[in-house]
């Protein structure tokens, strides 16, 4: 770890969120009671963790611009690691009959239908008949099916989910000019994002969780004993315990292949390059260069997520380039680690403890020994 | 505790419709922001479902699906949450009475509070997805998470409150020996190392919870720690006041309105910080129990106050009321959470207002 930062140097102190200084690189280092990172941007999260020679971080660029929703890196991945079967339902997603990344699915594929075009795309229906798009009220349909599961939809990529019917009209059932709508598809690959100060490795009480020497965050299945402390740790929603199994799994961003030289499945798997794998720093060049054309080309609503050390988890080593705010993914706008908090957290808990502590002896001081009220 | 507390049964209609009418209050005005008009398949449309449907506009989603995993904890981590509370809370009472000469108070603190430490264990190591492997627990000591803290605590907890136990259920004839006098001096010794950890032992779940992503929870990060140690004196005070003697009772009486108070004051506190998330305490089933732990604890700690010294029957009413409270308080507050996690409101619409401030303030993202 480079100590550039000074060490010692403590925590955001007392903080709302809203007090994030815009200048968001600027802010100082959070350290932790070891000198180790909790907040704040981070050069080498490996050496960080106690690697002394490392390879580079290694990560994924998902490029959702090109993806085409083949979801050929959820099979890759479910193939190559050995991930059971999630529950085969119809969701009512659009072509999304995944949900959401958990246990039993590393990669998952999102798919949004929005009534607008990409960019300055023409679909060639101006001055056509076109009729309303009907993914607004299956949308809604889906919502409403969702909040009656146990788990509120959050079961979703974990186990079976069943939703119902999302319609009662056939896809594609209507014909004729109204039946046409002018939309856009938005689809993109989400995977565990390799946080550089990642919430659930942090919150692991058995070291089962760690960092490897790639800067990836890996569960090692043989030490995990389901405490569930991860799951709620992740400000993304991406790892799970697995019903039956009782541990927590999640994207290892193949470190078995790392391990033999070979890139992670869904990255080797994907036709279009959208995942793409390789060094952290080049990731974010190349990143910023196809934002930039991407700007240049029109689509003016390209955004990087993720791609920014300075942001509430600092960094990502898995990031992507959407075509729309995060949350239209399934995406926070603007996770933090919960750890930022923690050494104000302690301090407002030994407050608590301490009052505690002279309220017992309080009591019993003010009556003398053995006395009545 | 009952199946009512469990905290993963389906929401009610209302609650949802409760939750997500809110939001258009504190949401943003999408349409004015980015001169669409909103077409984009996620927000809801008004009018779509009569009036059951509340307009969930002002924050968009992915098929309204949550954001984050709801957690997977069970009843048991919130029942461990009241039993650590009480074990840590009859710890520093039974302490404080062996130190005064209150030999009966003293005795029920120290056998309910080993009692109430087992019970925690069970809890904890039932909620484990591989229970088996308790054990990996003791791997590593980990400062950055508070479960790895919490079990060092009570590691070192332990053997000190089994230490006053042991000591208190010697039999009467044994006592005068020398081996009975050598156990009751160690008793002595264990109750007060097993008090010097109670309140980290009422305090650190408080931390356990706040250092999650589970919007209600870590935004209430301030008030837990006072909520949970206030809640845990209030419930040690009231198994005092139930089990032993008036006679001897006062400090109990006096700890239970103390505890009360800040519990109650806590809870206010929770409920009413700025911003969406604190919302989660005030729907639905988290609603109900809480709304239902006041009511018990204000009675409670008010019996302690008036009429429970005068009788071994009110005292045992208030001490029953501040237990209940206390339980009720802990599974009021777990079920906010994972309430919280299951809206993909609560962490939209908050995150969402965040960027947009900065993004007012400092240059363009």
């Amino acid at each position: 770890m480079t100590d550039e930062h000074g060490p010692g140097g403590c925590g955001p102190g007392e903080y709302g969120p809203d007090e994030r200084s815009p200048d968001k690189h600027g802010r100082p280092d959070g350290r932790g009671p070891r000198g180790h990172s909790l907040y704040g941007p981070l050069e080498d999260p490996a050496a960080d963790a106690g690697h002394r020679e490392h390879p580079p971080r290694v990560g994924f660029f998902t490029d959702t611009s090109v993806c085409i929703g083949c979801k050929a890196c959820e099979v890759a991945c479910k193939e190559w690691n050995d991930v059971p079967e999630d529950g085969l339902d119809l969701l009512g997603m659009s072509f999304d009959n995944t949900g959401m990344l958990g246990a039993s699915s590393w990669r998952h594929v999102a798919f949004v239908e929005q009534e607008r075009p990409l960019g300055r795309q023409d679909a060639g229906l101006a001055g056509l008949p076109t009729g309303p798009s009907g993914t607004g009220q299956t949308a809604e349909v889906v919502a409403d099916a969702l909040r009656e599961t146990p788990r509120g939809g959050g079961e979703l990529g974990t186990g079976p989910v069943d939703l119902g019917f999302p319609s009662f009209d056939l896809p594609g059932a209507a014909t004729g000019a109204e039946a046409r709508t002018d939309f856009r598809w938005l689809m993109a690959s989400d995977v565990c994002k390799h946080c550089t100060h990642a919430g659930c490795l942090d919150v692991c009480p058995t070291g089962a969780l760690f960092r490897t020497e790639f800067g990836s965050v890996v569960v090692q299945p043989d030490i995990c004993n389901g405490c569930g402390y991860c799951v709620s740790g992740c400000p993304y929603g991406v790892i799970d315990r697995r019903p039956g199994d009782g541990r927590a799994w999640k994207c290892t961003l193949c470190y078995d292949r790392l391990r033999g030289g070979l890139e992670p499945a869904c990255a080797q798997a994907c036709p279009t390059d959208s995942i793409q794998f390789g060094p952290l720093d080049e990731l974010r060049e190349r990143a910023d260069r196809r934002l930039e054309h991407l700007h240049e080309a029109g689509v003016e609503e390209a955004r990087l997520y993720g791609r920014d050390p300075g942001d509430g988890v600092g960094g990502d080593g898995a990031f992507f380039l959407l075509l729309d705010e995060p949350e239209v993914y399934g995406l926070p706008p603007d996770p933090v680690v919960p750890t930022r908090d923690l050494p104000s957290m302690w301090k407002y808990a030994g407050a608590a403890a301490s009052a505690l502590l002279a309220a017992t002896a309080a009591v019993f001081v003010k009556s003398g020994g053995g006395g009545r009220r | 505790m009952s199946d009512d507390g469990l905290p993963r049964e389906p929401r009610g209609d209302a609650d949802a419709a409760d939750v997500r009418a809110d939001t258009s209050t504190s949401g943003r005005s999408h349409e004015g922001r980015d001169g669409r008009d909103g077409h984009d398949g996620h927000e809801s449309r008004d009018g779509h479902r009569g009036e059951t449907a509340a307009p969930a506009a002002g924050f968009r989603s992915y098929y309204g699906r949550p954001v984050l995993k709801p957690p997977v904890w069970k009843w048991q981590v919130p029942a461990y949450l009241f039993t650590g509370g009480l074990s840590a809370g009859a710890a520093l009472l039974s302490a404080g009475a062996d130190l005064t000469g209150r030999p009966a108070l003293c005795r029920t603190g120290r056998l309910a509070g080993f009692g109430a430490l087992l019970a925690s264990t069970c809890l904890l190591i039932a909620d484990l997805g591989r229970p088996e492997r308790f054990h990996h627990m003791l791997r590593v000591a980990k400062p950055t998470s508070p479960m790895s803290v919490g079990t060092w605590i009570l590691v070192a907890y332990g053997p000190g409150s089994g230490l006053a136990a042991a000591a208190e259920l010697l039999p009467a004839s044994w006592r005068a020996g020398r081996p009975g006098r050598l156990l009751h001096r160690a008793g002595r010794a264990g109750g007060l190392w097993a008090a010097a950890f109670a309140p980290g032992l009422a305090s650190y779940t408080a931390v356990l919870l706040s250092q999650t992503a589970v919007p209600a929870w870590h935004e209430a990060r301030r008030e837990l720690p006072f909520l949970f140690t206030g809640s845990a004196a209030a419930s040690g005070a009231g198994l005092g006041m139930l089990l032993a003697p008036v006679a001897e009772a006062a400090p109990a009486r006096r700890l239970a309105a103390v505890g009360a108070a800040a519990e109650l004051a806590a809870a206010r506190l929770v409920e009413r910080r700025p911003g969406l998330e604190a919302r989660a305490y005030t729907r639905g089933r988290a609603h109900r129990l809480r709304r239902a732990a006041d009511f018990l604890t204000l009675g409670g700690a008010l019996a302690a106050v008036t009429v429970a010294r005068r009788g071994r029957p009110a005292a045992a009413a208030a001490g029953l009321a501040l237990l209940a409270g206390s339980a009720l308080q802990r599974f009021g507050t777990f079920e906010a959470g994972v309430a919280s996690t299951k809206d993909p409101a609560y962490v939209v619409v908050p995150q969402r207002a965040r960027l947009d401030r900065l993004s007012e303030r400092g240059p363009d993202r």
